[in-house]
Order: C-alpha cells, then structure tokens, then sequence
C-alpha cells in the first residue's frame, strides 16, 4: 500500500496476477482475444479502463510512462489517465516518445519509431473487428475459431462495388500472424503500417468488454486488402503547418469561421522535437495573423507526395502471394 | 502561434473544484448529512446498493451526496470502490422463507396462509404532492399489530407445487457454484445464475423497459405476481475454521416470484413457470420487472422461438449494465478528432470523385 491509501498502481496485486495470466496467454498466440475478469476502475468504462487495468498490470517502480490520446499528451483523458498513475504508482513520465518504458494510447501510434523494450499499451472500445458485421459474441467467437472471415472480407469487397475503394478509415482489420483477424484499436489506417514487426511488445485492452489482446514483437500485421486495391494509407497535400512534417498524420484545425484553417501533427511531442531540432512549417513562414494565408500553395513540397512508408509496409495480399507495393 | 487545443491539469482541477462548489448548492443551507440521506432517502440508497452491488447504507448514500443524486453517478462510484475491496469468500444461500416480513403480497390468492401484508408502500397512496413536507412534521406513530407474524412465511406459489401445477425450482445436476460476475467476464450461452446475477445489478430503468415490452406484445410470458416479499433475511457464512454455518448479519432484499403460464411439450404437460427477482433493499419495481425478464430469457429452455429483444440474452445481458453502458455513451465525448479527420478526408475524396466523375483513387502506400 502506498500513502495515498491504494495498492501500488492502484490494482491489488492478485487482480494484477490475473491480468498478467491473461496477457500471457495473449502474447502466446497473437491477435487472440482473451476474456479476463475486467475490473470497475475509478474512471469510466469508455475511457480507457482496458489500457488503465494493463498499465496497471505491467508497470514497475521504474517505469516511465508516456499517455497520449489523439497522438497528444496533453489532451484531457491523457492528462487525467497520467494523472492517475502518477497518483497511485508514482512512476516517472514523460511525453518523449523515446524515453517511455510503457506508452498508453488511445487512436494514435507515435511517429517515432519504436525500440525494443517498450510496451505499448492501447485502449480498445470494441475488440471484436467483426461486431458491426454480427453482433453475437456466440457467433464471432465460433468464426475467430475457424479462421472463418469470409464476413470481413465481403464487406470491404461490397465497399469497392460501391465506391470503388474501401471506405474504413480507422480501426481498419488486421491479420496477426496469419491467423486471427484483430481490431488494431480505433487509430487511423495511417497508423496500421507500423504495427508490422514493431520491435515493441503491444497490448491491447478493453475494459468494458473485458477482453485483453496482444502483439508480440516483430509479429507479422497485414492490413485486410485485394491484389487489385492493395491497402493504402491517408495523405494530405500540405505538409504540418507548424513542423513541415510531411511523414506524420496531420489534424486539421480551424482557424476562423470564413474557411481558414491549418494542418498540424497530432503527435504533439514529434511536432514539438521537430520545431526544437529547428524544422519550420508554412505557418512560420508567413507573418503572425495571416495564418489561413499561409496555407495552400506557399508549401514547400510537392503536391500529393505520398506520404512515406515503411519498407515493409504491411499489405495482405489474403494469402495470394505478396506484396507488390 | 497556434497551440493545439489542450486541456491541461489546472482546468481539470478548476473543473473538479467547480463540481465541489456545485455539490455543495447555496451555502446559506445547512448541509444533507450522509445520515439524513441513509434515513430518509431509503429507496435510493437501496437502488444504488443495488446496482453498486455492494450492501453499504453509509456508502450507498455518500455516494449519493457525491454525486448530487445522480443514481447512476452514485452506482459507479460505489463499484469503483468494491473493486478494491478484498474477497474474504461467499455466503451460503439465502433462504428467503424465513424471512423477517415487513411487506408480503400475491396476486395470484386472495388468502395464503400469513396473510397479506401491505407493508410500508406507495401503491395505495393518492399521489398528489404533500405540501405539509415543505415545512417539515412530525414523526408518525405506527399502531403495533395485535400478534407478530410467524417467523416461517412459506413462499405462497410453493402451495401450487404441492399439486405439481407449477414448475420444481431445483438446483442444476450435481449444483455446481455459480459464476462470480464481479470477477469472470459474462460469457455465452450464460446460465440462468449467471443471467440472474446480471439482473440483479442489472439497470433498473432498463429491465423495466424490456419488462414492459414483454406485457405488449414482445414475447408474452402471461405473467402473475405470484408473491412479492420484502424484509430482513439472515446472512449466514461457513468459516473454515468453524465448519458450520454462522450469521454475520441481515440485509434487506426484495424478492419477487413471477407465475407464467406454459402451454406444455410433448414430455411435459401443462405446468405454470416461473420467473425470479431479487435486489438488495425496497426495490418492487426492480425485482418485477427483473422477474419479467428472467422468464422471457429463459425460452430456449422452454422451447419458445426467441424473437423479441427480452428473450435475447446477448442483447439483454450485454447492455443492462449502466456503468458500462453510461461509460461508452458518454465516452463520445471524449475527442475523435484523430477519426474525425480519417472520415473527413474519405467524404472529401469521395465528394471529390463525384465531382469529377472519376472513381477515387488512393495513392498505395
């Protein structure tokens, strides 16, 4: 116990043992949801429960923990789930990427890459990618066991006769390993690449539908695709207005109510490193005040470039040979 | 320059001190004590002991003032704080019969032996508003019966299985202990304990809902308030120590036993059936409606084509929790800015390639 009342981490530690058990057996076979005695947590199920309870689980006393949502540390749930364990665990944290031991997120990858030894952990809504496809437990379990997602892919097959592409742009299905069909977590499809041999261990948790799930490092990750649609990944035509990123996932904000507006990271702390090593976007470019100016045109970079991928870029090609990206 | 749009830790500690400020209302009015909210506002404590599944007068109702009488608000609360408490083990089941009766009631017989008994109960009461609790009034003397009651009420629909008319309740082959939902994840099929424990802390307005739906039309179950009890039963513990059973308490719980009829199979001849409600306090309306849903879920076993929303134990057990379900509504207020950007860029190209009468195209990473 610690002065604050709690368990360290806030878990007890058999609730914690549990947990662990339950993510063993989830690195041992990969993408698998594993059903585990998911407890209420003092915030909302909704709001990262899964990732807190995981956190909970695997964090040490000298751990540094990274939180971020929507790429940033400094939004309200990631301030308050930071808040959290520096309360009852008392473990260092930071916001830079390569420093963090243990990363907790909701619907981002960091844009830094990864190294060995880091655990991300990601708050997952909804594990089950085919719940929208069928709504039964019963029923999607019985298909993870067979293998069978012939479901998953008539969808994205009746998304091409209809707009003649796949129209999932977050939480976009992936195989593990060749075997389980696995919600990689609501990040956009931008993100799915580096989830392919990432040399981190990644976890996933859902609180609510108390289930943990897991990625162990350099597993194989395949985005769901076609030979004939290989997947592909969001581009923008202007680069960060504040860092001139042209490799990052950009958010878009509005400036003014007369159509002005501005791209820029939503990895707040790649941003910010970039900024510091002494990068410029557009928005520094032009003069204070003129802000939507600065937008379309004056960028420096070629107009739908696209964005830069990994080598190994992870596109399934549904077990009909590989890539040819 | 632009900062991206933060929330940062001082205007969620300013957010949390406003809420305090809130809490408190008007300081010129002295404050409810946890005391007067246990005393006198019984019946929402007893909810939030209900669904916050843990039987704590004092922590029920500070979790009321916690939360500014939000029920639902109160009931996470109290979960959160269940979570931590350690497991010591499990009582032995609760025997309902010998129950302290202080409200007893039947639908279905005009005189069961023990008689009826009112209770204290809105149901006869005219419901226009008591303008004298403006002021605040006396305590009311209650006349004392003429002779207690007996200490052994028997269940009244237990007198229809004398003559077999009504379904046994027996525990399943070889009993085996039920599943502890606070501690396993809700699996299917789930059996009827498990279905029954999920109701128990089940949300209130919900079951009701889905109860009602039953009397209209959606999977009826022809239903009869056999009886509905409401009073102190012992709770009663088995130390290992020991060996045999002691009491270490009594808890309040209103049970309700529902008498549906059942039109027979081929094996069985036409026999009443049963639905079950329990909950911790005064919660009639609960157990009622919780007893509704109990029997509709168990049409599988009875041969009943499952087709309403009551009778779908996925659909029901999977969205009666009100932590659950309050957390992930609510949770959409949390930012999507990162998804939102997804899909605005995917209805841009589309409108784009609408525009232009071209398929759209994504260039491959």
């Amino acid at each position: 116990m610690s002065a604050t009342g709690y368990n360290f981490a806030y878990l007890d530690p058999q609730t914690k043992r549990m947990i662990r058990r339950a993510l063993l057996k989830a690195v041992a076979i990969p993408g698998y949801q594993v059903p585990f005695g998911s407890r209420e947590m003092p915030l909302p199920y909704g709001w990262g429960t899964g990732g807190i309870q995981v956190t909970a689980s695997v964090l040490g006393r000298d751990d540094v923990l990274k939180v971020i949502d929507q790429g940033s540390d400094d939004t309200v749930n990631a301030v308050n789930i930071r808040r959290f364990f520096a309360r009852t665990a008392d473990v260092a944290t930071t916001d830079r990427t390569a420093e963090a031991t243990v990363i907790q997120t909701r619907h981002r990858i960091p844009e830094a890459p990864l190294a060995e030894g880091q655990i991300m952990v990601y708050q997952v809504p909804e594990p089950e990618p085919m719940r929208r496809l069928e709504p039964r437990e019963a029923v999607t379990r019985t298909l993870h066991a067979l293998a069978d997602y012939g479901f998953m892919h008539v969808k994205l097959y009746e998304d091409i006769a209809r707009y003649g592409h796949i129209a999932t742009t977050y939480d976009y299905p992936v195989m593990v390993n060749g075997r389980y069909l696995m919600s990689p977590s609501p990040i956009p499809k931008f993100d799915n690449p580096k989830l392919h041999r990432s040399p981190a261990l990644q976890l996933f948790g859902a609180g609510r539908e108390k289930r943990v799930y897991a990625v162990p490092p350099y597993t194989r990750v395949e985005s769901l695709d076609f030979e004939d649609h290989p997947f592909s990944v969001q581009r923008w035509d202007e680069p960060c207005a504040l860092c001139g990123a042209d490799d990052s996932f950009l958010d878009e904000v509005v400036l003014d109510d007369a159509g002005g507006r501005m791209f820029v990271c939503s990895d707040s702390e790649y941003c910010a490193s970039r900024q510091h090593a002494g990068h410029t976007g557009p928005a520094h470019r032009a003069q204070r005040g003129s802000l939507a100016a600065a937008r379309a045109g004056e960028v420096g970079i070629e107009q739908g470039k696209p964005v830069p991928a990994s080598n190994d870029t992870a596109s399934a090609r549904l077990g009909r040979g590989p890539a040819s990206s | 320059m632009y900062v991206a749009v933060k929330g940062g830790e001082t205007a969620i500690l300013n957010a949390g001190t406003l809420l305090a400020q809130a809490r408190r209302g008007d300081p010129a009015v002295s404050e409810v004590s946890v005391a007067q909210i246990a005393g006198q506002l019984r019946l929402g404590v007893a909810r939030v002991m209900a669904e916050g599944s843990l039987y704590d007068e004092e922590l029920a109702a500070l979790a009321l003032k916690q939360a500014a009488g939000d029920q639902v608000e109160a009931i996470f609360l109290l979960r959160a704080y269940r979570t931590t408490l350690p497991r010591f083990g499990y009582s032995q089941p609760l025997d309902t019969a010998r129950m302290a009766v202080r409200r007893r009631i039947s639908a279905t017989f005009k005189e069961l032996p023990g008689g009826q008994v009112l209770g204290p109960t809105y149901d006869y009461t005219q419901r226009l508003l008591d303008f004298s609790l403006l002021a605040g009034g006396e305590a009311p003397v209650v006349a004392e019966a003429a002779q207690p009651l007996p200490e052994h009420l028997p269940r009244g629909i237990d007198l229809l299985g004398e003559e077999g008319l009504i379904e046994p309740e027996l525990p399943p082959p070889g009993d085996p202990a039920p599943a502890d939902l606070s501690r396993e994840p809700l699996s299917f099929p789930a059996g009827r304990a498990t279905r029954l424990q999920n109701l128990a802390r089940g949300d209130e307005g919900f079951l009701l809902a889905l109860g009602y739906s039953t009397q209209r039309g959606y999977s009826h179950t022809h239903p009869f308030a056999g009886e509905i009890r409401m009073g102190e039963v012992a709770l009663e513990v088995v130390p290992e120590e020991l060996g045999f059973a002691i009491q270490i308490g009594e808890i309040t719980v209103t049970e309700c036993q529902m008498v549906n009829q059942f039109a027979g199979s081929s094996t069985t001849p036409p026999q009443f059936t049963r639905g079950y409600g329990l909950a911790f306090g005064e919660a009639e309306r609960k157990t009622m409606a919780m007893a509704l849903v109990d029997r509709a879920l168990r049409c599988a076993e009875l041969g009943e084509e499952p087709a309403a929303p009551a009778q779908q134990a996925e659909f029901v057990l999977s969205h009666s929790d009100n932590v659950e379900a309050g957390g992930f509504v609510q949770h959409l207020k949390l930012p999507h800015y990162v998804d939102f950007q997804s899909e605005l860029e995917l209805v841009r190209r589309m409108r784009a390639a609408i525009a232009s009468a071209q398929p759209a195209q994504e260039q491959t990473a």
